[in-house]
Formats: structure tokens, sequence, C-alpha cells
């Protein structure tokens, strides 16, 4: 064996070598193309899918508004879901065993029991508890109002989305704070922070890297349970929308291809924002250089070598 | 030992016991660290020196004996004479005043070099922005890497990592400073430039307890040596004389070994 230790005295030339070629994925994809033509030319010719009607609803007022209510109940009952179940996934993780079993009562009520009874059940709360008061127990009452006077259907929907997206999510963030290494902690702990400090500025952003992708999943999933709440009952949603019109004109199919490319639409958004969070909070996962890191490198390493010439 | 050292050393071990479960780890260790003074900590792996250098900053809760550093009890408040727990925040407080050093750096991965830094001084101690910047930069530059400011820990190598640990933990202006195993996990070639770090700290009058393999290191700034088996101290001494003419069958042994 013989190694060449002197200094290369020109560098080779740079690699150019005939690429590799992939002819079935080319047959692969002819196959797929021809298959979703022939779909799509079907579609597009058969009656039962009722195109015009579709044309003449897809941007129908109440179906715009539905879409408006749809991402009003998605982002609210998240908004909630989301304050809920940090707070109960650290308090699921917190040395205080009382945080504990609170905790653990809530992700067994409400993840054992289906969303549509939770739906139904927030429906007919203003008829278990007719008021609500604010005063000392077996005390003075400070302030009543009577529930069932206010209209109230789009607030519980909200809450009983929420609520019970939150006991999933919570699951999900408790994986996410696990998978931070307890060195990161003990680091924290041993800098003089406090446990909340800890997981506030230590364990809870590095946990959102793990955290993002499967809560992007639920933010999908909550815009698509939102056409449940006609449980509550709520009909004012995009799904409810479409179905008051469809059952007026005894054309269900086109309705429902309204309501799917609306869903779909706002999934696609949702998935580039998705994007961009995993993006950010994947900051310093990787060894990998940004562009501007490698640039500086690459200047510093030529500028390297016009010294030593 | 100096003058000040006799004042009130800056740590001191009564007797200090440990033990998870039934497993006991330290049976009684006693000791001493004059201020300014390195002690190192020797012996074979699941001695408990670890756990000792652990229980110091109240990482670990000691269950028997007593700690005190600068004066003052670790991990309890005496009352007459009880002993009571004491609430996290005011353990909290005193870890503020003791940094550490861990063998896997744990560098915070989402932050760069000089958010590591800064982080503790402005969350914990409430130090103005600019103020911690500045200073951050200033231990960086101690630490030879004034130009990784804004690279984040995967970037570095662990040679790098651990110079920025030490700076992190420097920049809460400890009075002690604990080092775990500080360059077990490095390359050999890395280990040198950590090392030189810490001489630096040691010539500067840091009070360090340092946990390590370095015998070099040990025998060129440690002012006292310990060799721990079993959760005891068998020997302690000049790391000169310790090192090269130990008294105890167990100590010849290791140092053999790692020699």
């Amino acid at each position: 064996m013989s190694v060449d230790v002197r200094t290369p005295p020109d560098s080779p030339p740079v690699i150019d070598a005939v690429p590799l070629r992939h002819p079935w994925r080319w047959v692969a994809a002819i196959v797929i193309v021809i298959l979703v033509a022939l779909f799509l030319f079907g579609a597009a010719t058969n009656e039962a899918y009722g195109w015009t009607t579709f044309g003449k609803y897809i941007l129908d007022e109440r179906i715009v508004s539905g879409v408006v209510v749809t991402l009003e109940l998605t982002v609210l009952s998240m908004i909630l879901a989301i304050v809920l179940a940090v707070l109960l996934a650290v308090m699921r993780l917190s040395p205080n065993p009382v945080f504990r079993s609170v905790s653990w009562v809530y992700l067994w009520i409400f993840r054992g029991t289906p969303v549509y009874v939770q739906l139904v059940f927030w429906g007919l709360f203003p008829t278990i508890y007719k008021n609500i008061q604010l005063g000392i127990p077996f005390g003075p009452t400070f302030f009543t109002f009577n529930i069932q006077n206010m209209s109230l259907y789009f607030l519980l929907a909200v809450i009983g989305l929420g609520l019970n997206e939150a006991a999933y999510l919570a699951e999900i963030i408790r994986a996410g704070i696990s998978s931070v290494p307890e060195g990161q902690s003990e680091a924290s702990t041993a800098l003089g922070m406090s446990w909340l400090m800890t997981m506030r500025r230590t364990v809870l952003p590095q946990a959102m890297r793990v955290i993002i992708p499967p809560t992007g999943n639920e933010f999908i999933g909550q815009l698509k349970t939102t056409s449940l709440v006609a449980a509550v009952p709520f009909t004012f949603d995009l799904f409810g929308r479409q179905r008051d019109i469809s059952a007026v004109l005894f054309q269900p199919i086109p309705l429902l291809l309204v309501a799917a490319a609306w869903y779909l639409l706002i999934t696609s958004i949702l998935m580039v924002g998705q994007f961009y969070l995993e993006r950010y909070f994947s900051r310093g996962a990787s060894r990998k250089l940004t562009a501007k890191q490698l640039g500086a490198l690459a200047e510093a390493q030529t500028l390297g070598e016009a010294g030593h010439t | 030992m100096t003058a000040t050292a006799v004042a009130t050393p800056m740590v001191k071990a009564e007797n200090v016991c440990k033990n998870f479960g039934a497993l006991k780890v330290l049976k009684g260790v006693t000791l001493e660290i004059g201020r300014g003074q390195v002690l190192v900590l020797v012996g074979p792996s699941g001695s408990g020196k670890s756990t000792f250098l652990r229980c110091i900053n109240h990482l670990e809760q000691v269950n028997g004996g007593r700690l005190y550093v600068d004066g003052e009890l670790i991990g309890y408040r005496e009352k007459g004479d009880k002993l009571l727990e004491m609430p996290p925040r005011e353990a909290a407080r005193q870890r503020r005043d003791i940094g550490m050093v861990f063998q896997h750096f744990n560098l915070f991965p989402h932050r760069t070099a000089l958010a590591n830094i800064i982080e503790a001084p402005i969350q914990v101690k409430g130090v103005k922005k600019a103020a911690a910047i500045e200073r951050g930069k200033d231990l960086l530059s101690q630490v030879g890497l004034s130009d990784k400011a804004t690279a984040y820990p995967a970037q570095l190598s662990g040679g790098q990592q651990q110079r920025v640990a030490i700076a992190r933990a420097l920049a809460m202006d400890p009075k002690l400073m604990l080092f775990d195993e500080p360059t077990s996990a490095l390359d050999p070639e890395l280990v040198g430039e950590v090392l030189g770090v810490m001489k630096k700290l040691a010539s500067e009058g840091m009070t360090m307890v340092v946990v390590t393999h370095e015998m070099g290191f040990a025998r060129e700034v440690a002012d006292q040596l310990v060799f721990m088996d079993a959760g005891v101290i068998v020997e302690s001494g000049k790391p000169r004389e310790v090192l090269s003419n130990p008294q105890h069958e167990r100590t010849k042994l290791f140092l053999s070994k790692v020699m």
C-alpha cells in the first residue's frame, strides 16, 4: 500500500459522469397519467356530478359564510385546546401529585368518550345548568345569569371541540417534552433556573420540534371534525350550510363536492403554514449549515488558500 | 493551606451519605476545600465521585451528614435541631452561585453559543440584555471562541461545545465551579483545549472541584487529590505525593490502570 503524502500538484478535474437512467419510473408515471385522465374525463362527462350546480354554489354567499364559520370554529377551538393542552401536559409531568391526578382524570374522561357524544352533551349544557351563579358556595350570590336565554351554540361548539382536542394534544405535548434529554433540564437547574422556567425556556422550545408535525395533523383533523357540530346543534358551518342547500335542491353530490373542495383548499393552506413552523422550530437541530454560514466558510477557505500561495 | 482558606472553607462536607433506595453510593465523605483551591476527585466508575459532585449543588439530595458551600448548608434549613427540606426557590438561589460543567456538555441546542451564555444571567439574575451580551462576548473570547457567537452547538466540535459550556457557567459569576468528567466525551486531540481553559481558570483563583481521569491535569493544577472507591475516600493529599507514592492497595491498583 502506498499513500501519497505530498501535496497534490493540481486538483483533479471535476467528475462528469453519465447519470443513472430510471426507465421504469417513466413507465409508471405514464400509466398513472393515463388512468387519471380517464377518471377526469369520466367525471367531467357524468351528469351525476352536477358540475353546473357545483359552479353555481362554489362561491355562494351561504357557502362562503359557512367557510368563515368553519375557520372560526377551527382556530378558536384549537387555541383553547393548545392552551389547555400545554397546561395539562405540564401538570401531568409536574412533581406535584395533585396536578398529576387532575390531569390524568381530565384525559381519562375526554379521551374516553366520543367527540360526537361530547358535542351533544355541550348542546344540552343549558338544559342541565339553567343558571350560572357567581358567589360563595352555600353563601351569598353576587351574580346570576340565565344561560338558557342566550344563543350560545357557537360558543358551546368551540368549547366542545376544544376540550376534546386538548386531551389528545396534551398527550402529543407530553411525548414532546419527554423526548428532550434529561441533561437539558439538569443543565438549566444547575444554572439556578426554576422548574417552570426550565420548562418554558429550555424544554418546551426543544419539544416543539417533536410537537409541531402531529399538531399540524390535529389542526387539519379539527377542521374536519367541525363538520360534527350539527350535534350541538349548530349548523352555520360549511358542512351544515351545504346540507341545508342540498336538502332544498335534492342534489347532494355537487354540494358535497363544493364542501370537499373548500375543505381541501383550507387544508392545503394549513400545510404551507406547517412547513414554515417546522422549519422555524428545527433551528439548531441539524449540523447542516445555512447558505449564509456555508458562504462565509467558503470565503474563509478561499482567503486561506490565497494566503498560502 | 493559605491563610484565607482557614476562615470558612468554600466546600465543607461532613460525613456525607447518599443512597438511591437500598443502594449506598456515598458512605460518609468528609473533606474541605479552601477558597481558590482546586480539588481533583479520581476513582473507578461507580465510586460515587460524580454523585458527590452532584450533591454539592443539590442536583442530588444528601441523605446523611452535612454539606456546606461558603458556610451555607446545602439543600436543607436548620431550625433548632430540626432539618427542614428546602423550598425549590431557595435551592435554585444556592445553585446560582455554583457553576457546573457536564460530561456531555448539555448546551441548549436551540440557542446559539452566545444565547446559551446569556440565557441564565438574563432569565435568572435579571441582567440587562445588552450587558449580558457584552459579558457573553467577553467570555467567548476568554475561551478562544469569539468567532463562534452565532454558531449553534451542533455546528461546533466537542471541545468547542465544552468551552462554550464553561463560559455559560462562568456567566453566572460563580464562586465555585464543578466539573463532571469534562473531557471524557472528547476526542484526544480536543482534550487539551478544554484543559487549557480550566488551567487558566484555576490560575485566576477559581475554586474548582474536578472529577477527571486526566492525571496530568491533576498533577499540574490540583492542590488536593482525592481518591474515592465504593463511596468512601480511600486516600487524599498533594497530587504529586498520591500519584507517585500511593499508600493504599486500591489506589495503587487504580493508578496502575490509568497511568
